[in-house]
């Protein structure tokens, strides 16, 4: 059982949890994940590490209200218990000098990518982070990324904030101003699809964090597997990272649809059964 | 007297009402019946069915104690070697080993001794409330075994036994291994499980789950943290795919992801369980050992109108037991003999839809000594399927390969170990899957009984050397 700290809304539907997970904090890196499994009935699934704090045993989750299983876990208080946390999981992002690096960071995926942008500065990058949102009620941890990076761009949707459109429009404006050594993205699945696409003419290395579906999160399943360069890979054995430009982005998004409506079904019967107080 | 040359027969579930739920198959013996097999046992004074075991149950001995009623005395004599018997009782290939070297198979049947064994187990299951295991007192060194399943079960069980520290690490949120993730419901119920580790547990095991030894924790936290041994019993989890296309699309499963959304994650019971699970209407399961054998029956019970065993040689040489083998034919598994995919199709949602097989004949003897199958030019051939489950077998996991400097593997990420479990690495032993690739739960388990003896001869050895 591991216990939730401190648990609150960043956004709509966006929640902050700090869970105590000494034996993750203890060797969690930037890239890693974790798999949660909320209740005895509760399926598992995975969540990226938002941050960690070794001395202080915790783990940080984002995480977004989709389906049951995160809304399970939205109902969550701090006090209360997550059944099991696995972790960390996954390769560490490999971080060294390179130079001029832009990190983008989507949705929730701005979280992973904090941990990210500060290590990278640690190791003397001058780091440029753009970071997207769908509104400004959405933006969440704008201070956070500044103190990570040398310098941060916002985008949203709506251009309620920040610059209007979508990370990759910022992004390409910002490749246009200067060069890059080094791009890495971590957001929805057509997000870093599209920064790959962006990237590729301009033959600059570019990083996704793929988030696809799994069970084990440990090497055992296969079902998060992917196709890299033409080769099948397991995202929890072989990634989370991949290089963007290798990964088939399409079979991704058509596998992480495999259980739409079996996930409707479930929430759908959760909120049935939440409305009538069982 | 005249020996009887037929075996009791065991009762089980009609085919026709099984495939309806995931209820265990064969029923059992009742007192009546294992007692009356037991007296076919001859007691021969050579014991060859003890040399047909891997863990060396005294065979003869304790069904004299069965057969004489005294079912304690019984259990006694298995948990000296075997730690599992409700388990090997029923998954156990013993028409292969123990039963094999029966001399009354040579005119008649073999005694059932898998039968006999699994009816004390069960016995003992039932009369539950007492503490069957004497705690011994634990005074030895920290061992650390990783994995939960036969092997690291086996072994902490032993060492614990012998006065030793041991903890137990799994990965999942639940123990057991393969056998609460692989092996389905009907054929290995997973409260004999748990109950089989209640009695480790009475014995002083300790037991880490949500643990990863390779990622949370290294070979070398291990030590640093104070464990004096540490054996890996971490077996053969990667699931192997065949690299044709087609292989990722929605509905083709590794038989492992399969298994595991069904029997650890009860999906058969979504949506009451979160986890989901595709119920094919026309499902191809590509392969012919036990684990093939368990998706295309999970399959049928989970509502499939039509399961095709896909198999590249022909019935004969299929890995899987016999018995279940037969059982699945019972069922209205339809066996494809001498094909394989070679390409799987997807309909207009992008689901896969069509595998592609080609025919194949068989040729001249590979290396396992079966005929290698050769595909026949021109044969390919089209078989309309909303789900496919590959179950063409596992190799090891290459995470603590990974992460352990100094630890040998070979070809296929097999752990480097001696007959005994020794590895590379002083003080670090191996056995079961993790060294010798897919094999049974009980040569895992006798290799987890081998390493424990290793492991406290290497830590007598320790001691006897810081004494001196």
């Amino acid at each position: 059982m591991f216990e939730i700290l401190e648990k609150y809304y960043l956004g709509p539907k966006i929640q902050y949890a700090l869970v105590k997970a000494p034996l993750i904090a203890r060797k969690a890196e930037a890239g890693q994940f974790v798999i949660l499994r909320v209740n005895e009935k509760g399926k598992r699934f995975p969540l990226t590490i938002a941050d960690f704090d070794r001395d202080g045993g915790t783990i940080t989750l984002v995480f977004q209200e989709m389906g049951k299983s995160t809304h399970l876990l939205g109902q969550l208080s701090a006090g209360d218990h997550i059944m099991n946390v696995l972790g960390p999981q996954g390769n560490p992002t490999e971080v060294e000098k390179f130079g001029r690096v832009v990190v983008v960071g989507g949705g929730i995926g701005v979280a992973p990518v904090f941990p990210l942008a500060r290590k990278l500065k640690e190791h003397g990058n001058e780091v440029t982070a753009i970071i997207g949102f769908r509104s400004k009620e959405h933006v969440f941890w704008e201070e956070r990324m500044r103190s990570a990076a040398d310098r941060l761009l916002i985008a949203t949707n709506d251009g309620s904030y920040g610059e209007k459109g979508f990370v990759t429009e910022v992004l390409a404006r910002r490749l246009e101003s200067g060069p890059a050594d080094r791009i890495f993205a971590i957001g929805p699945a057509v997000m870093m699809k599209a920064v790959a696409d962006l990237t590729r003419p301009l033959g600059i290395k570019t990083i996704v964090s793929l988030n696809s579906m799994m069970v084990c999160g440990m090497g055992m399943c296969g079902a998060c597997r992917a196709t890299v360069d033409g080769k099948t890979r397991f995202t929890c054995l072989d990634g989370p990272d991949f290089d963007g430009h290798q990964v088939d982005f399409d079979e991704l998004i058509s596998r992480l649809g495999t259980y739409r409506e079996e996930e409707n079904v479930s929430f759908e019967r959760w909120r049935k059964e939440a409305k009538h107080g069982n | 007297m005249a020996i009887e040359k037929k075996a009791v027969p065991m009762r089980e579930q009609p085919a026709s009402e099984r495939i309806g739920n995931f209820n265990e198959v064969p029923l059992g013996y009742d007192e009546a019946e294992a007692i009356h097999e037991a007296r076919r046992c001859l007691q021969c004074r050579k014991k060859p069915c003890v040399d047909g075991c891997p863990v060396r149950i005294e065979i003869p001995a304790f069904i004299k104690a069965l057969r004489e009623g005294d079912f304690r005395k019984a259990l006694e004599i298995l948990h000296d070697t075997n730690s599992l018997p409700a388990v090997t009782g029923r998954v156990c290939p013993q028409e292969d080993q123990c039963q094999l070297k029966c001399v009354l198979g040579r005119n008649g049947e073999p005694i059932s001794i898998g039968r006999l064994e699994r009816f004390l187990a069960d016995w003992e299951y039932r009369q539950r409330g007492e503490p069957k295991a004497e705690p011994p007192r634990l005074s030895g060194a920290r061992v650390a075994i990783i994995g939960s399943g036969p092997a690291g079960l086996t072994c902490a069980a032993e060492l614990a036994k012998t006065g030793y520290q041991v903890t137990v690490f799994e990965g999942f949120h639940q123990l057991g291994g393969v056998l609460v993730y692989g092996i389905p419901e009907f054929r290995l119920p997973k409260d004999i499980v748990a109950a089989e580790i209640e009695y480790l547990k009475g014995l002083g095991v300790h037991f880490a789950t949500d643990v990863l030894i390779g990622r949370a924790l290294t070979i070398q936290d291990l030590f640093h943290d104070g464990f004096q041994a540490i054996f890996l019993g971490t077996g053969a989890g990667l699931p192997v795919f065949m690299h044709i296309p087609g292989e990722n699309l929605p509905g083709v499963y590794s038989a492992n992801e399969f298994l595991t959304r069904v029997n650890l994650m009860k999906a058969y019971r979504f949506p009451e369980f979160d986890t989901p699970i595709k119920k094919g209407r026309r499902v191809a399961v590509i392969g012919g050992g036990n684990v093939a054998m368990d998706a295309a029956r999970t399959a049928l019970r989970l509502g499939a109108e039509k399961v095709f065993l896909i198999y590249r040689r022909s019935e004969p040489e299929m890995p899987a037991r016999r018995e279940e083998v037969i059982r699945a034919r019972e069922e209205g598994i339809e066996f494809l003999l001498l094909a394989a995919p070679v390409r799987y199709w997807p309909d207009q949602n992008g689901f896969v839809h069509e595998a592609e097989c080609i025919r194949m004949t068989l040729g001249e003897p590979d290396a396992s000594g079966r005929r290698r199958p050769v595909p026949m030019e021109g044969s390919n051939f089209r078989l309309q399927v909303d789900e496919v489950i590959v179950a063409v077998g596992t190799t090891p996991n290459p995470i603590i390969a990974r992460t352990t400097p100094g630890l040998k593997t070979q070809r296929r990420g097999e752990i480097e170990a001696d007959e005994s479990g020794r590895t590379s690495l002083p003080g670090v032993f191996a056995g079961g899957d993790a060294v010798t690739g897919a094999a049974t739960v009980i040569t895992a388990m006798g290799a987890g009984r081998q390493a424990a003896r290793a492991i406290d001869e290497y830590l007598r050895g320790r001691t006897a050397e810081s004494k001196s």
